[in-house]
């Protein structure tokens, strides 16, 4: 074959590939180079004799050799300067097609677009300087979005830029061209378009696009006997069983939780992960504000398994193992009345909860939600549809829809009958679009892994955005574009369609699965856009006026009013016949997808490895996680200081695979004899950020147990492993945790009223009951006189009853200010860069505690400790009350930062910041200095976006609107939790109310500083949290939560 | 001297003697000079030097890796931002302080029996501040940006901000350094001149005579040289106090628990004096034996600096009695939080090992038969030196890492790093140290001269003299020959 | 005395004469007895007149007539220039030339002031100190006529040593020399210029 005969040895060159090494430095003079193959040592011997002394050469030795050697020196130094010439960095490549209009250089433009994510997709504003996406907004237009993202799409811009990105078509590793491909690949078709396609699989994820379907379709047309497989992990397989089982037929579930007073969550954490939780997030929160002398509020009960986000928000929260939580919903079906249901037993505590529940959701005819966890069995589901029925939601407080998904099928059976196909030989041609089955595929019966089964097909065709396993078992690997680069199209969580248009051109030889299935139809040429826009264009949403439409459709970022109508669905009499209890054992396991890395396709976009999940604060890793009752029966508590976070191993063993030994982790709240894991970690060829960390918990699950394992075998195994943690597990005051350090007693912590917190009784009683104890400086209470800020006056409010802790807000200020990512070792020594984090504290017994999240952050004092200690005035205020961090003029003392009450400076202890990668370079924020070695940095309130905004006024000679500024943190916010604002004089005239938000909402009662008594007056402050716990299952929530469990 | 009139009235100090018998000018000097002046080296001398050079270089070598890499080659995180390096600043500081004490301090309190002691002291002080000078340089992340400290004018037309306890530092460090360098280099001009004189190589007497500066005993130059001696004595008093008092301010002005004490200036100058006469003796005793300088350095003494210990590390245990009381009195959770963790926390060891080093081990000194005991003594001084550095890390790490927020508190682990920065600071202060006995008269001369019987003037012998009359020329006995 | 002696003695002062002599050096063996020589001399009428010792003697300086010097007072000037230079740099960078918000603190912040005002007053009274006494000393000064003198070395060592200028008034050659040996010197001997 021609590509086999040119006279390199190729494997080394494409180690190195793999390896990424190269990535650091992009070009190279040539293969052998690249390879750094004994033979191009030798030339290089050949070329300097004189470089290297270990040979015995006299010229060495004699001076005129020497000097030789010199010349030869000097001149290698100064070609080294010419590289600088030929090296082209990236940059240039990625011109515009056509400079957009109204382009004003140095001036941010927004552009709408949508990211899918499992199929579904969330509406984005992308920040765009000068043709390159930096910055990723949500779009208020948006139905799924509101303006709130999740993580992955704050992050998503950083994948985009990923150095370690498939960049080009491969053949068994060698580089090739699209055309080279489609010759190739045409011929294949030709065989199997003779036998109607018999031989011929395609294996896609989850996709709601309608012309990705309307391609499929026509593919099929082309190919009858073709079959089309869906798999993804994150396959949400019970809600679409569940679906079939109560509806017989699939349908999508859309919850309105701003209609809710009752919420009953079925191991669900409808806040923070699945479609629509930025959208579920901002409806529930909506009900609990409780600003502007609102004293109304939801109430939410959680019966969970992992403590979730969700769980941290419930007024009640029972921790249940994943196996009974079937029995759970059943003993609150029956009380609620759902006919049709097998009876339940349940007993002790977990049932007078379900009985109480039941009697308030009751109580809440109609204004009530039930929702079951996506990982949840489909008779879960089904019997909620069953009580959301039985309480009269569909219509009130949720509806029912056609399915999202193109091919709504059982995606574990779908896998499965590939995977038969392929044991018996019966594929030939095997074509896989952006799944990645070696590593995420359950292993199927028999133990038999993916990948052996798909070395069956002669065949193979990976499209993806990685070199990754699945790439590099098949023959062809195609590299496909990122959302940001290509065009195409998705659906929100409620149905209503976005078109996703891109950014930028692709930066690489990349095609998108469009241009793929075109190829498949012979229109090899057609571009992802023409293929997009010639699907809509007959389409009814899109009316007669297409183009005009169609234009509007990109700017708002949503198709108008396409969302599709509610559907009535007759719930099925008998549901007790197909739900079959579960039959579990001592012990249960639980399989999650990771909050950071999802199911392990970022895997390799460090801001995500090193954001500390939501709870347990651990980053770079996945771990078992394990109740403090269960890890003691198993001699698995950690003794060492908890800080380090020394884990001890633990055995897993499912169905007699190969056990997966993992460091276990104590969760407080997790249930007795139940361990939860996390996916997408373990990766091999994630590239140089992913690989190697954590553990491939994939190794461990069936076909039968895709999300819960009933029935598994647990043992402690020696050694340990570190866990990178970024708080101190035990500064939770409940924490029992065996440690040798000292426990800090409750009264150490709550005494500092850092955290405040009431029931919703006690708040009407009397607000100031927060504030109990806390000693609250007057205004009047200080040695220095006032600085007068006659000006704006920039502060923050973060309303703790709203912040669900989703960490969306990190990546943000991540993403905006350009902060440095320092790695696993790093953070366990103490020096992660993050300017905002999530301080997590818990409260009440270590079987079921209470958890409050306070983003945390430079607080702006205006008696600022930090700036009195800094020697060379780096830390100085400015005349709008910002505490300014000056990077030219630090020096690093780090003074300022041990000064801190809050700790929030973080310090350059090494060079932290890429300085290399030319990819990365395009992903930062121009705005914002990228720092180096040796300084001091914290979070600036976003000065940019603040002076942007202050120029932008001043040229209309207007004062800055209230709400004008957002900051990263702010508007990336699901749940509005940060409010930004001015509250001097400007805005807020001297002797009136209070104008702008902020200012209102630091008059409200709940408001209050963190460590106020320090009297360092911050421009940050809080709103308190306030649970409304049902005064039947004990009122106070931590007591109750002794009780639980 | 004041030593020399109250003799003279005829009072007898019945205390051991400052000096040995037996002693006469030429004794004296030929027994000081001669360990400067004798040619080659001794081999302990050589042996130990070695050591110690090994030591200094490990100290260059971690410097230039850290300027290459960065602080983070140490331990140092958030929230300690702080560590060793400062520690080692502080300890380095407090040793440097008996220096002074001994030299500034007890001559104006007319304490005749410095003078054997002294020089070495001083000497002590100036390698002392000088590894202590290291720290602050080295410890910032852009040591190359350090001159922003000093109010240079710059293009950037900023200055240095003098509210913070940083500045003070480094003003009242500079200072420190240089009246230390002043006090003691006048000191040695005499010396100089005396050896001079006596030098048999040309080369000696060149390098000897420049140091001298052509002093040749003028009865008007000892005058002004008297006046400017004692004066330079009473700046450096209260600038010794000054200096470890702006010290204590680095943590006293902080707002960090365990920092923020009223408390820490008396308490940080007590400890800095009591460790750096541990110091002395830890030097001093290898010295004087090494030497055979009995005779000069007298049981005398070490007892009082035995003494002197005692009473300041009373204070010091004062100070952490009341450190605990303050906790405990001002119902602070944070304070109060502070010294539990200070006593149980993960780091609760240390506080206790440092209760032992500094409180209960040199308790032993009341003992009259302990202070007897060069080698009790000895160890003693070495439990103290180990107490000291202890006492900072317990200030200053142990209240860091556990400070306000519980969500950032974090354990400081040290590297590697953190110890050869350290123990290379060592090896250069005993570097140091070799040159200086060896290259510079360690004892005062001049003084031990005045200290002799036969250095007073006598009155009546004046006055006879004075009545004399016509006594023809006497004849001259020959000067000995110094340096064989 | 033998002739030969008498002599070379007459040989020396002549050339003494015509050579510039800056005067004679009498030699003694202890402090005592220059103490008492010196008040012999003082007592004469001499006032050109200087004494070395190896250590200070306080009464030997008293004895030629020397009381007070000027060290303490530079010093002291010294002194209070420190002070207004330290604190004067720290209110005019702080709060004149370059006005900043520092931690809402005020920009004449008096007490943070003190410290470093203290030590720069105590750094040039240091220096004031030091080089006072150097130049009031005229030193460094490399060469001096006494050095001329062979036994003079031992000025430094344990002898003690007082010299009669040759431009004092009352100086006569023979006179004063034989003055000089009167008072018991060990030596006494011409200091060449």
């Amino acid at each position: 074959m021609s590509h086999r005969d040119h006279h390199h040895d190729i494997a080394p060159i494409r180690e190195k590939i793999r390896k990424g090494i190269d990535k650091r430095r992009e070009f190279w003079r040539s293969l052998e180079e690249l390879a750094d193959t004994e033979k191009f040592r030798e030339f290089l011997h050949r070329e300097f004799p004189a470089v290297n002394p270990s040979e015995a050469d006299p010229s060495w030795l004699d001076p005129t050799g020497r000097r030789n050697f010199l010349k030869l020196m000097s001149a290698s130094l100064a070609f080294a300067g010419l590289t600088a010439c030929t090296n082209q960095p990236k940059e240039t490549i990625v011109p515009y097609v056509k400079t957009p209009e109204g382009l004003v250089p140095g001036k941010p433009q927004f552009y709408a677009t949508a990211m899918p994510l499992g199929g579904v997709a969330s509406g984005l504003l992308v920040e765009s300087h000068e043709g390159r996406p930096t910055k990723i907004e949500g779009n208020p237009d948006h139905p799924g979005s509101l303006g709130g993202t999740t993580v992955y799409e704050q992050a998503s811009v950083l994948t985009l830029y990923d150095p370690d990105r498939s960049q080009t078509m491969l053949y068994l590793g060698d580089p090739r061209t699209w055309g080279e491909f489609l010759n190739s690949f045409s011929q294949d078709l030709e065989d199997q378009r003779k036998k109607q396609g018999a031989g011929l699989r395609i294996l896609t994820e989850t996709s709601t696009s309608p012309s990705f379907a309307d391609q499929m379709n026509k593919v099929k047309a082309a190919f009858p006997q073709a079959k089309w497989h869906t798999y993804e992990p994150a396959s949400r397989n019970g809600a679409r069983l569940g679906a079939q089982m109560a509806f017989g037929q699939p349908v999508n579930t859309v919850y309105q939780f701003d209609k809710a007073n009752c919420v009953l969550s079925l191991d669900a954490d409808f806040l923070t992960s699945g479609p629509g939780s930025v959208r579920y997030a901002r409806d529930f929160i909506s009900r609990r504000r409780l600003t502007g002398g609102s004293n109304e509020m939801n109430r939410l009960y959680v019966a969970e398994s992992t403590l979730t986000a969700t769980g941290a928000k419930a007024d009640h929260r029972l921790p249940i193992r994943a196996g009974e939580v079937e029995a759970f919903a059943l003993a609150v079906a029956s009380a609620v009345g759902a006919t049709g249901l097998p009876s339940a037993n349940l007993t002790g505590d977990a049932a007078k909860f379900a009985e109480v529940v039941a009697k308030d959701l009751k109580a809440n005819n109609g204004k009530s939600i039930v929702i079951a966890g996506e990982h949840q069995s489909a008779s879960v589901h089904a019997i909620a549809h069953a009580i959301n029925a039985a309480l009269g939601a569909p219509g009130a407080t949720l509806y029912y829809t056609d399915p999202l998904e193109i091919d709504p099928v059982d995606q574990i059976a779908s896998i499965t009958e590939l995977v038969n196909d392929l044991n018996a030989k019966k594929v030939e041609l095997l074509v896989i679009i952006g799944a990645n089955p070696v590593y995420n595929a359950p292993i199927f019966s028999g133990g038999q892994i993916f990948l052996d089964a798909m070395k069956n097909a002669p065949k193979r065709v990976h499209m993806g955005l990685f070199n990754d396993e699945t790439a590099v078992n098949c023959q062809w690997h195609v590299s496909e574009t990122h959302f940001l680069e290509a065009w195409s199209d998705a659906r929100a969580y409620d149905g209503s369609f976005s078109i996703i248009q891109p950014l930028i051109q692709p930066l690489y030889n990349s095609k998108s699965p469009h241009e793929l299935l075109a190829a498949m139809l012979d229109q090899g040429g057609k571009s992802s856009y023409d293929i997009v826009r010639d699907y809509w264009r007959p389409q009814p949403q899109f009316g007669a006026n297409f183009d005009q439409n169609w234009k509007q459709s990109l700017h708002d970022g949503v198709v108008a009013n396409s969302a599709p109508p509610p559907k009535t669905v007759a719930l099925k009499g008998d549901l007790a016949a197909a739900i079959k209890p579960a039959t579990p054992g001592k012990y249960e396991l639980v399989f999650r997808l990771d909050p950071s890395v999802y199911d392990g396709r970022f895997a390799n976009n460090a801001w995500l490895q090193e954001l500390p999940k939501p709870i347990n604060k651990i980053a770079w890793d996945n771990f078992a996680i394990i109740s403090l009752k269960t890890a003691n029966e198993l001699g698995l508590a950690s003794e060492t200081e908890p800080q380090r976070a020394n884990a001890k191993m633990i055995r897993l063993s499912n169905e007699g695979l190969t056990p997966l030994d993992m460091p276990a982790w104590v969760q407080p709240g997790h249930p007795d004899n139940s361990v939860t894991v996390y996916l997408g970690y373990g990766r091999q060829r994630a590239g140089a950020v992913g690989d190697g960390h954590g553990f491939n918990t994939y190794s461990i699950r069936t076909v039968n147990t895709p999300f819960i394992a009933g029935n598994v075998q647990l043992e402690k195994v020696e050694g340990e492993y570190q866990l990178a943690g970024q708080q101190e597990h035990f500064n939770i005051d409940a924490s029992g945790i065996g440690v040798e350090a000292f426990i800090p007693e409750s009264d150490d912590l709550t005494g500092r009223h850092i955290v405040r917190t009431a029931t919703l009784e006690e708040y009407k009683k009397d607000p100031q009951v927060l504030h109990h104890g806390a000693h609250k400086p007057g205004e009047d209470v200080t040695m220095y006189p006032e600085w007068e800020y006659d000006g704006y006056a920039w502060a923050m409010s973060i309303d703790m009853n709203a912040c669900v802790g989703c960490n969306a807000c990190v990546v943000a200020c991540q993403s905006e200010n350009n902060t440095a990512v320092v790695g696993k070792e790093q953070v366990i020594k103490g020096r992660i860069m993050h300017w905002l984090r999530i301080d997590t504290y818990f409260r009440g017994g270590t079987d079921n505690p209470q958890v409050f999240f306070q983003p945390m952050m430079c607080q702006h004092c205006e008696k600022a400790p930090c700036e009195v200690v800094c020697p060379v005035n780096a830390a100085v205020h400015d005349a709008e009350g910002l505490n300014l961090q000056v990077y030219n003029r630090c020096v690093g003392t780090r003074y300022c930062a041990n000064n801190c009450p809050w700790k929030v400076r973080r310090f350059n202890y090494l060079l932290f910041g890429d300085w290399d990668t030319p990819s990365l370079k395009l992903a930062r924020n121009p705005e914002v200095t990228v720092r180096s070695r040796g300084v001091m940095e914290k979070c600036t309130f976003c000065l940019q976006r603040i002076m942007g905004a202050k120029i932008a006024s001043e040229n209309q000679n207007r004062t800055v609107q209230d709400g004008e500024i957002q900051t990263a943190c702010q508007s990336a916010c699901p749940t509005e939790a940060i409010v930004f604002g001015d509250i001097g004089q400007k805005s807020n005239p001297k002797g009136q109310a209070p104008q702008t938000r902020v200012a209102k909402l630091k008059a409200e009662p709940r408001d209050y500083a963190a460590l106020g008594e320090l009297n360092t007056r911050p421009r940050l402050t809080y709103l308190a949290a306030i649970q409304n716990p049902n005064p039947e299952l004990g009122g106070d929530h931590s007591k109750s939560g002794e009780k639980h469990g | 001297m004041a030593e020399v009139n109250r003799e003279a009235e005829g009072y007898v100090d019945l205390r051991p003697p400052v000096m040995g018998p037996g002693q006469n000018f030429n004794s004296i000097a030929k027994k000081i000079g001669d360990i400067v002046l004798m040619r080659g080296f001794k081999k302990g001398w050589v042996f130990g030097f070695m050591i110690a050079f090994l030591g200094s270089v490990m100290m260059f070598n971690t410097i230039a890796y850290l300027v290459l890499k960065g602080v983070g080659i140490w331990g140092n995180q958030i929230p300690v931002g702080w560590a060793f390096d400062i520690i080692n600043f502080v300890w380095w500081i407090g040793i440097g302080h008996a220096g002074t004490l001994i030299s500034a301090i007890l001559l104006l309190l007319r304490q005749g029996w410095r003078n054997s002691i002294n020089r070495f002291a001083e000497a002590m002080t100036l390698f002392a501040v000088a590894c202590a000078g290291l720290f602050p340089l080295f410890h910032t992340g852009r040591p190359w940006m350090a001159y922003y400290l000093f109010p240079l004018p710059n293009t950037m037309s900023m200055w240095p901000q003098f509210r913070s306890p940083l500045m003070w530092d480094v003003f009242a460090v500079s200072t420190y350094l240089t009246v230390s360098a002043l006090f003691w280099f006048m000191g040695l001009v005499p010396d100089f001149a005396t050896m001079r004189d006596t030098a048999k190589k040309k080369w000696q007497r060149v390098v000897l005579g420049m140091l001298a500066m052509g002093w040749r005993g003028d009865a008007r130059h000892w005058h002004r040289y008297e006046t400017a001696y004692l004066l330079l004595a009473g700046l450096s008093t209260p600038l010794v106090l000054s200096v470890h008092t702006i010290v204590s301010f680095d943590f006293s002005t902080g707002i960090v628990p365990g920092w923020h004490a009223t408390i820490f200036p008396p308490y940080f100058v007590a400890g800095a004096v009591y460790a750096g006469f541990a110091m002395v003796l830890t030097l001093a005793i290898p010295v004087r034996k090494f030497y055979g300088l009995e005779d000069f350095i007298t049981m005398r003494h070490i007892r009082n600096c035995c003494k002197v210990m005692l009473a300041t590390g009373l204070i010091v245990a004062y100070g952490y009695l009341m450190e605990a009381f303050f906790a405990w009195y001002s119902g602070n959770t944070f304070e109060q939080f502070m010294m539990k963790n200070r006593m149980f926390g993960p780091y609760g060891m240390i506080y206790w090992l440092l209760i032992l080093c500094n409180v209960l081990v040199p308790s032993l000194l009341w003992w009259k038969k302990m202070r007897d005991n060069l080698f009790v003594i000895f160890i003693i001084s070495m439990f103290i030196n180990v107490g000291m550095w202890l006492e900072r890390f317990v200030i200053i790490v142990m209240s860091l890492n556990r400070d306000f927020t519980p969500s950032a508190w974090r354990m400081y682990y040290p590297t590697i790093f953190d110890f050869t920065m350290f123990f290379g600071t060592v090896g250069f202060f005993l570097t140091m140290m070799f040159l200086f006995i060896r290259f510079v008269p360690m004892i005062p001369i001049f003084e031990m001269k005045s200290l002799l019987p036969e250095a007073k003037v006598d009155e009546r012998k004046v006055k006879e003299l004075e009545r004399e009359e016509g006594r023809g020329p006497i004849g001259s006995s020959p000067l000995p020959q110094y340096g064989d | 005395m033998t002739t030969q002696e008498e002599l070379i003695r007459e040989e020396a002062l002549t050339t003494a004469e015509g050579g510039g002599n800056y005067g004679l050096m009498a030699e003694f063996d202890s402090p005592s007895a220059v103490v008492a020589a010196a008040r012999r001399i003082y007592g004469e009428g001499y006032r050109r007149i200087n004494a070395y010792s190896p250590f200070p003697i306080e009464e030997l300086s008293h004895a030629i007539g020397f009381h007070r010097d000027y060290v303490a007072l530079c010093t002291l000037i010294c002194g209070v220039l420190g002070a207004l230079g330290g604190f004067m740099l720290q209110y005019w960078t702080g709060g004149i030339d370059y006005p900043l918000n520092v931690g809402g603190r005020p920009l004449m912040s008096l007490p943070s002031f003190i410290p470093i005002t203290f030590e720069c007053t105590v750094l040039l009274a240091a220096f004031g100190a030091f080089l006072g006494n150097l130049l009031m000393n005229r030193l460094p000064q490399p060469y001096h006529p006494t050095f001329n003198v062979p036994s003079f070395a031992r000025a430094s060592q344990d002898r003690f040593f007082l010299c009669v200028k040759s431009d004092d008034p009352m100086y006569n050659r023979t006179k004063t020399r034989a003055f000089l040996e009167s008072l018991g010197a060990i030596e006494v001997s011409n200091v060449e210029k």
